[in-house]
């Protein structure tokens, strides 16, 4: 059997293809967290936590109304992304003057304030959402044996992002919006509603959590600390991929993934903290990150 | 009905015990109050299988004693250890320095049990550790200021492990959590399964806690061992016995063995995902008429059934308060050794005793998660299928390191 650094070849295409998928996952959160970041100058600490929401919304949509996966994976961020707008109209506006520090307390406080009332009715425990029917079992790849969902998420969550830059880097809107953050006075005087720009894009980056939150539902146990832990391996992959940089955040959510999924084979212990330590190494020799703009 | 008799016999002891004493006894209890402090995870990965519902057990056990022990007033503090060794280490500190409280109940990750029993060390105070795992708390790690209720990682070893390997499951793959309690899992379950005649084939150490299960999953799958055991809890059990699910594990011929899993986390998985599985526990609500009959009160109050934990703190605590009342003083060192002479034999332990080191005995029990058509209800999820007596169960002491003990 072919060996790559002594692990046999099947179980390195195995990792490989799972830290993939990982990837795709983080690209999508960080995307989000990005979009927020680049043009709102938001750093967004309530990002796990509306995540989580979109998980949650699913979980309670199709146990009290009935509402199946498809119609959850279109209907929850639209719901979720709709009281980001909320916040952002009424709370992270009055503050939008002030230092970025505000806006990340004000965040973490509102993550407390979700995560905090979740637990207090459901548990940490969490639950589980059924795979939907058509993804039942698993594709055989030679090399391995892949959850058929596993191998959707991946395409849903490239799909997404692949979306997501276009708006924001090939259209006309996205142009809009790039030009607002810029200067929104001169956008403003050619008759562009900045402000309502604004919310529309926090609502969009909440609803991109929201997304995935509720892609993620199958996967793991739905609960209302889960996307405490995943938060700040997200932020990671944002400063590595440079803060604001949504090509950046993309690339460097799938190759933290693979980075990641490589560490499990090679030494488990360090799973954890890699990301945190090419964080550190990227930092120490382009501050800006990997696809930030020098200032 | 020997239970009736039993604690009937023990109860006009005990009447006749403080009657003796009534007269002294107020003027022994510090401050004229029995404190209790509840110290546990209430927010993180441990709230569920003790936090806010060990509080409520603790307050029923002192509900029911009479909220007062020989005309003294019980009051219960409460804090949030957030599952850190510091916070938990300094809020008992305070606890004894500046509140008085007299015993510390809860205890539940075994990293602050371990700190905590360490300040009662130093400051004579009196443990209760109901949550903890790790065999160490009454072994390397003992004082004579704590005792260990519920059950710790020697018989979840012991009795799961033994059975799976008995059942034919001879080739493990360890998936160990990487810190204290995993370790000391993960040597406890190598040495049964060896002994035993089982072999471990491999393993792999994850960090704690793991959001992902997928990578360990596949490394457990290409391992080709029979069994694949979980050296972890909490959320890291639950999320590793879904991953399995999803890449098949069962249908491919492997089987897992979940060494500490809780009723909570049963409840969360499911039927479907965790069917079939082998684990041992101190206590389950529906093992006699006794055990269903606390469930049902607490269910009413809490709108969950209990863990062993759960169950264990209002035993413990009712222990803990029949021992002052006999002793008639809250002073911590009489009221421990009241405790050890005092047999346990209620709703939550079979067969108990304290020893030396103290490690709290008693029966435990080999159960199995029932499959969805067995189970008649949202709670109805183990079979007992044997019960490992409290001899044979912990780990024996002639094996102890505990300085407490002599050898």
């Amino acid at each position: 059997m072919m060996m790559i650094f002594g692990v046999p070849m099947a179980v390195f295409m195995g990792q490989l293809t799972l830290g993939l998928v990982n990837g795709a996952f983080y690209a999508l959160l960080s995307l989000g967290l990005a979009v927020i970041f680049g043009l709102l100058k938001i750093v967004n600490f309530a990002h796990g936590a509306q995540y989580m929401l979109g998980a949650f919304a699913a979980l309670l949509g199709f146990r009290y109304l009935g509402i199946n996966y498809w119609l959850a994976l279109f209907l929850v961020p639209l719901v979720v992304g709709a009281f980001g707008v909320l916040l952002e109209r009424f709370l992270l506006r009055r503050i939008a003057h002030l230092d970025h520090l505000y806006g990340l307390l004000l965040t973490f406080g509102l993550a407390l304030i979700f995560e905090g009332t979740l637990v207090n009715f459901f548990g940490v425990s969490g639950a589980r959402y059924a795979t939907p029917e058509i993804f039942q079992g698993g594709l055989n790849l030679g090399f391995m044996f892949l959850p058929t969902y596993r191998a959707w998420v991946l395409v849903a969550a490239l799909a997404m992002c692949l979306f997501t830059w276009f708006m924001i880097e090939r259209t006309r809107l996205g142009a809009y919006l790039r030009a607002g953050t810029e200067n929104s006075q001169l956008m403003q005087a050619f008759g562009v509603n900045v402000p309502l720009l604004i919310t529309l894009t926090y609502g969009f980056g909440v609803a991109l959590a929201a997304f995935a939150g509720v892609l993620a539902a199958p996967l793991y146990p739905v609960s209302p600390t889960m996307g405490s832990s995943l938060l700040i391996v997200v932020f990671a992959v944002v400063v590595i991929g440079g803060m604001g940089s949504i090509l950046g955040a993309i690339i460097t959510g799938l190759a933290m993934g693979i980075i990641e999924g490589l560490t499990k084979v090679y030494y488990p212990e360090a799973a954890n903290t890699v990301i945190f330590l090419v964080m550190i190494l990227v930092l120490m020799f382009r501050p800006v990150g990997l696809f930030g703009k020098e200032a | 009905m020997t239970f009736m008799k039993k604690t009937m016999a023990t109860s006009i002891a005990v009447a006749a015990a403080s009657s003796l004493a009534v007269s002294t006894a107020q003027a022994d209890m510090s401050d004229g109050e029995v404190r209790i402090g509840y110290l546990a995870d209430m927010s993180g990965t441990y709230r569920d299988l003790a936090g806010p519902g060990g509080q409520t057990a603790l307050e029923m056990a002192v509900e029911d004693f009479g909220s007062s022990v020989n005309g003294s007033p019980i009051v219960v503090f409460s804090a949030d250890d957030r599952n850190s060794a510091d916070v938990g280490a300094n809020t008992v500190r305070g606890w004894i320095d500046q509140d008085n409280v007299d015993m510390v109940a809860g205890l539940v990750a075994s990293s602050v049990s371990i700190a905590v029993t360490k300040v009662l060390e130093e400051n004579n105070g009196l443990g209760i550790v109901s949550g903890s795992a790790a065999s160490s708390i009454t072994n390397e790690h003992c004082t004579p200021n704590h005792i260990h209720w519920v059950y710790d990682t020697y018989p979840l070893a012991n009795g799961t492990a033994k059975a799976v390997v008995e059942q034919g499951g001879d080739s493990w793959f360890m998936l160990t959590a990487d810190y204290a309690f995993g370790h000391a899992l993960e040597a406890d379950v190598t040495k049964v399964v060896e002994e035993s005649g089982g072999e471990i084939v491999g393993g792999v150490r994850h960090p704690f806690p793991t959001n992902d299960f997928s990578s360990y999953i596949l490394q457990a799958q290409g391992s080709g061992a029979k069994i694949i055991g979980l050296a972890n809890a909490g959320a890291d059990t639950v999320n590793a016995i879904t991953t399995a699910s999803q890449f098949g594990i069962t249908q491919s011929g492997q089987q897992l063995a979940g060494l500490l899993i809780f009723l909570n986390d049963v409840h969360a998985l499911g039927l479907d995902a965790t069917q079939g599985l082998l684990l041992t526990t101190g206590w389950y609500w529906d093992m006699d008429e006794h055990s269903r009959e606390w469930a049902q009160r607490y269910f009413d109050e809490v709108g969950r059934m209990p863990t062993m934990v759960q169950a264990g703190i209002y035993s413990s605590t009712m222990h803990y308060l029949k021992a002052v009342e006999a002793a008639g003083t809250d002073d911590p060192e009489t009221v421990r050794a009241q405790m050890a002479e005092m047999p346990i034999e209620d709703f939550f332990a079979r067969n108990g005793s304290i020893r030396e080191d103290g490690r709290m005995i008693h029966d435990m029990y080999l159960a199995q998660v029932k499959t969805p058509d067995e189970s008649t209800g949202e709670w109805d999820l183990y079979e007992i299928l044997s019960t490992i007596p409290a001899e044979e169960a912990y780990r024996p002491l002639s094996e102890s390191q505990c300085k407490l003990v002599q050898n």
